[in-house]
């Protein structure tokens, strides 16, 4: 059987232009939810404090759902998968800005002293800001055009911080919880199982790679390529 | 008359004899279960958790004269990790508790100690409605109109000895009424201490209603502690032990943290958690936080216990 047979060939486009709007407007599903919510005071007895968590988590849901494509790819040979890996990074940046805009607005209330002060002396602050800072880069340079412009190579470089930024936000979750470190630390192990899935993807390519670079492109650098 | 066929009754169809033994519990377990449905089927959660009997109580020269926090919010959104670490957990699984009966044991350094069932322990003292702000650690307050009576009516009632110097509180452990302590989160069972003196502050007391009716199990029914001035978690909740010491106990979250939560534990804007400021609170169901008043704006009455102490040494 052919790999990728589950979407064949002459439907792609097909399936593209039906799913991917059915997946935008999915992800904005938490957004939504938590305006329908702060509207009709469905938000629980501190509203903000919800809208806050629940932006968190949808930055650190969407950046691993964005970790995934890739391993996912790989195993199931539905390279189809790749088109949607942009949107949901991007949509990582979006909750990441909801994120960021809710402490400075509703929980801070422009407090800019005291957040200078919070992220200068907050561990949980500095790592959290960290991992939001190092996604505007990647979301500067997420068209086609700025991977024509940096190079396959170099743009893949650059957007190997995802990484970093998925493991400062599960930092940044794990030090903000009082006691229970159960669900961090469930984000903390898919973050992992994923960062492994491609440390051992690229072990077992050196081989081959060595022997002709042309044969064994890196998988992420022609995923890049892939318009 | 002729009887032809044997009993239909197998050995199967007989009642496990765990399951018979539990008997009595299934009883007791079937008007919280109508009431749960009830609650639910009403939409109304916060009705689940307790018979929601009314209390009378007198009016208190200690109450605030803020607007107290909505009832629906009070029993909905706090902290009781017996029933779950989530803020909305307790409202939804305290249906399990049962305070009744319920047993309290008064031991240590006492000379009137000994078992009691709570409505004859609670009986000699008239109740009080104390409207008292509330600030959790997490930097969120409340305000509530609590019911109960100074802990340190009790405390002289059971004459505590020269060696009393501390008591020690423990919440009731058992893990069928209190699911949540068959996780590791904390060292269960839960337990607080207080200094006698902190203990015998008029501020203090032993509770067992909130708005107007009984304590509902969520905020810790039976009865629970509240002492004003110091961040919530020193308000034990659900108490099956007053224990009378002479050194200074160790305490729930002290065991699990100890940079983070100390044994004082007294509301101070000027010494913050280590992983985040207490100079601001958000009063629930306000848009802007407010500042954390020094012990919680309850100065006139608890600084001068702590007259000379370094407060940032004891937090």
């Amino acid at each position: 059987m052919q790999r990728g047979g589950l979407f064949p060939r002459t439907s792609t486009g097909c399936m593209n232009k039906l799913v991917k709007p059915l997946v935008f407007v999915a992800c904005l599903g938490p957004l939504a939810y938590l305006a329908w919510g702060a509207l009709h005071d469905q938000l629980g007895a501190n509203p903000i404090e919800e809208i806050t968590h629940e932006t968190g988590v949808w930055t650190l849901r969407f950046l691993t759902l964005t970790l995934l494509i890739t391993p996912l790819r790989r195993w199931t040979g539905w390279n189809v998968l790749i088109k949607y890996r942009r949107m949901l990074g991007l949509f990582a940046f979006f909750y990441g800005c909801l994120h960021f805009t809710t402490y400075i607005w509703l929980d801070q209330f422009f407090d800019w002293p005291g957040m200078v002060k919070d992220v200068a002396k907050r561990p949980f602050i500095t790592v959290g800001f960290t991992a939001f800072a190092l996604m505007i880069p990647l979301a500067l340079t997420s068209t086609t055009a700025s991977i024509r412009w940096l190079g396959g190579r170099r743009w893949n470089l650059l957007h190997r911080l995802v990484y970093v930024s998925a493991i400062l936000g599960v930092i940044h979750y794990l030090w903000l919880v009082k006691a229970d470190t159960s669900r961090p630390i469930r984000y903390g192990v898919i973050v992992a199982v994923l960062l492994l899935a491609r440390l051992i993807h690229t072990v077992r390519q050196r081989p081959s790679a060595s022997m002709s670079r042309v044969a064994a492109p890196s998988p992420v650098s022609q995923a890049a390529r892939t318009p | 008359m002729l009887v032809r066929r044997a009993p239909d009754l197998k050995w199967r169809d007989v009642t496990p004899e765990p399951l018979y033994l539990r008997r009595r519990e299934f009883l007791t377990a079937v008007p919280f279960a109508l009431g749960a449905a009830r609650a639910v089927l009403s939409g109304d959660e916060a009705l689940a958790q307790g018979s929601g009997e009314k209390l009378e109580a007198a009016k208190s020269q200690y109450s605030t004269t803020e607007t107290p926090t909505p009832f629906k919010d009070v029993t909905t959104y706090n902290n009781f990790y017996e029933f779950g670490t989530d803020k909305g957990d307790p409202a939804r699984n305290a249906n399990t508790l049962r305070p009744r009966p319920w047993t309290v044991t008064i031991d240590g350094a006492v000379t009137k100690g000994g078992k009691f069932a709570i409505d004859d322990l609670l009986k000699p003292y008239k109740l009080e409605e104390r409207i008292y702000r509330h600030r959790c650690v997490e930097g969120w307050s409340i305000v509530v109109p609590w019911i109960g009576f100074p802990l340190g009516d009790l405390v002289k009632a059971v004459e505590p000895t020269e060696k009393a110097k501390f008591i020690e509180f423990t919440t009731l452990m058992d893990q069928r009424q209190m699911p949540g302590e068959r996780s590791p989160v904390l060292d269960w069972p839960y337990s607080e201490g207080l200094r006698l003196d902190e203990a015998k502050n008029p501020l203090t007391i032993l509770c067992v209603g909130l708005y107007g009716q009984v304590l509902p199990n969520q905020n810790g029914a039976p009865f629970r502690l509240v002492v004003p001035w110091k961040y919530g978690f020193k308000s034990i909740k659900s108490i099956v032990r007053i224990r009378f010491v002479e050194h200074q106990p160790a305490t729930a979250w002290n065991k699990s943290a100890p940079n983070e939560y100390g044994f004082y534990s007294n509301v101070n804007p000027n010494v913050d958690h280590p992983r985040w400021s207490q100079a601001k609170e958000r009063r629930l169901g306000e848009f802007t936080k407010r500042p954390t008043l020094m012990f919680n704006g309850y100065g006139d009455q608890v600084a001068s216990m702590y007259t000379g102490m370094d407060l940032k040494k004891y937090y």
